[in-house]
């Protein structure tokens, strides 16, 4: 019951989400602003406990999610056909890019007190 | 045989064909992710993904007909966003504190990840309508939808990308990483993590989970930081993209 009671929250913070997106015309999409809606919510136990288990249920199952709109690769088949490898690459690379300077960035940034062992 | 052959077409033509083959494949790739002791190349999406098209498209079963009981499962994707407030908000005295450097580092590393794509793919002359569906690319799936609809690009398109950019982080970080020399202990995990949510949103921040808990905590936020930044910024672009169209 605690899961049910946590996936109406969910589904109430994205629907206010939507309305509030729709009726400011926000840049962001419903479910972001669901999301902070939700962040403020969270200090209200009433919220909280039953959000706690929905949410650690859904963010475990999180790849699964992906699967539907991953098959649509089948109707692009296409267009992969024709641009496929130079797609592949552009993804890749940039992929590696974005990797890269997020962790050096980040691993720059953090004091080295802040490594247990001293590193950085 | 005749009865065997009208029996699938309606079976492949009702909703719980598409959900019911969804979950079972997953179910699937899962063990065999698990039996391969977790290993990056056994990824359970891409393998699933790559079954499920594969098999699609050998029996011609039309992707809507499939997507008619998918969307079930592609429909949670919405609470899941919202969802990604939680472990925001368990980790909150630790952002609170660390708020400057994990902002430079989303918007430096989304913005590098996100403009070395549009450089590159013009730069090997792909389609305007292609170039503006790979602006997102590291933004989670539904929000890389949203945001390419508002660029002009194509949301499903975009919606591949952003699961094969997912896929390409989840396999292959581990070498990039190993490539910068940073160290298994202390501030190495977090920056892993981060990098993984920011450059290969959710599947990547599900790789990182598995790999170690401090890595998928960062990778949790930096994922919901990037769908923040994304939505903010990108469709300030539009203007500045425009020439391509």
């Amino acid at each position: 019951m605690q899961g049910l009671r946590g996936l109406a929250w969910l589904l109430a913070m994205q629907s206010v989400g939507e309305l509030l997106a729709r009726a400011l015309s926000l840049p962001f999409p419903g479910p972001v602003v669901g999301m902070v809606l939700l962040l403020i919510a969270l200090r209200w136990p009433l919220v909280r406990e039953p959000v706690a288990q929905c949410a650690d249920f859904l963010l475990s199952h999180l790849s699964l999610l992906f699967i539907p709109v991953g098959v649509g690769v089948m109707t692009h088949l296409h267009l992969l056909g024709t641009y496929g490898g130079r797609i592949a690459l552009v993804i890749v690379v940039s992929t590696w890019v974005g990797l890269a300077v997020t962790a050096w960035v980040l691993f720059r940034l953090t004091p080295a007190s802040e490594s247990e062992d001293g590193h950085g | 045989m005749a009865d065997f052959v009208a029996l699938w077409v309606y079976l492949s033509a009702t909703p719980l064909f598409g959900l019911t083959a969804t979950l079972v494949v997953y179910v699937v790739a899962h063990a065999l992710y698990q039996r391969a002791g977790q290993a990056a190349w056994a990824n359970p999406v891409l393998w699933s993904v790559v079954t499920l098209a594969a098999s699609l498209l050998a029996t011609g079963v039309p992707y809507p007909s499939y997507f008619s009981g998918a969307q079930f499962i592609h429909f949670l994707l919405g609470p899941a966003v919202v969802a990604l407030g939680w472990p925001l908000w368990q980790r909150r005295a630790q952002v609170r504190q660390r708020w400057g450097r994990l902002l430079v580092a989303a918007l430096l590393g989304g913005a590098a990840a996100s403009g070395s794509a549009v450089a590159l793919a013009w730069a090997v002359g792909l389609p305007p309508e292609v170039i503006l569906s790979l602006v997102p690319k590291s933004v989670t799936a539904p929000v890389a939808m949203g945001i390419a609809e508002k660029l002009g690009g194509i949301p499903a398109l975009a919606a591949v990308f952003a699961v094969l950019t997912g896929l390409v982080g989840a396999l292959s970080a581990k070498w990039v990483f190993k490539l910068m020399r940073l160290p298994y202990t202390g501030a190495g995990w977090p920056a892993r993590g981060f990098a993984l949510g920011t450059a290969a949103h959710g599947i990547g921040a599900a790789r990182a989970l598995q790999v170690h808990a401090d890595a998928g905590a960062y990778a949790g936020l930096a994922l919901g930081l990037q769908v923040v930044l994304a939505s903010l910024l990108m469709p300030l672009l539009t203007g500045a993209l425009a020439w391509l169209r």
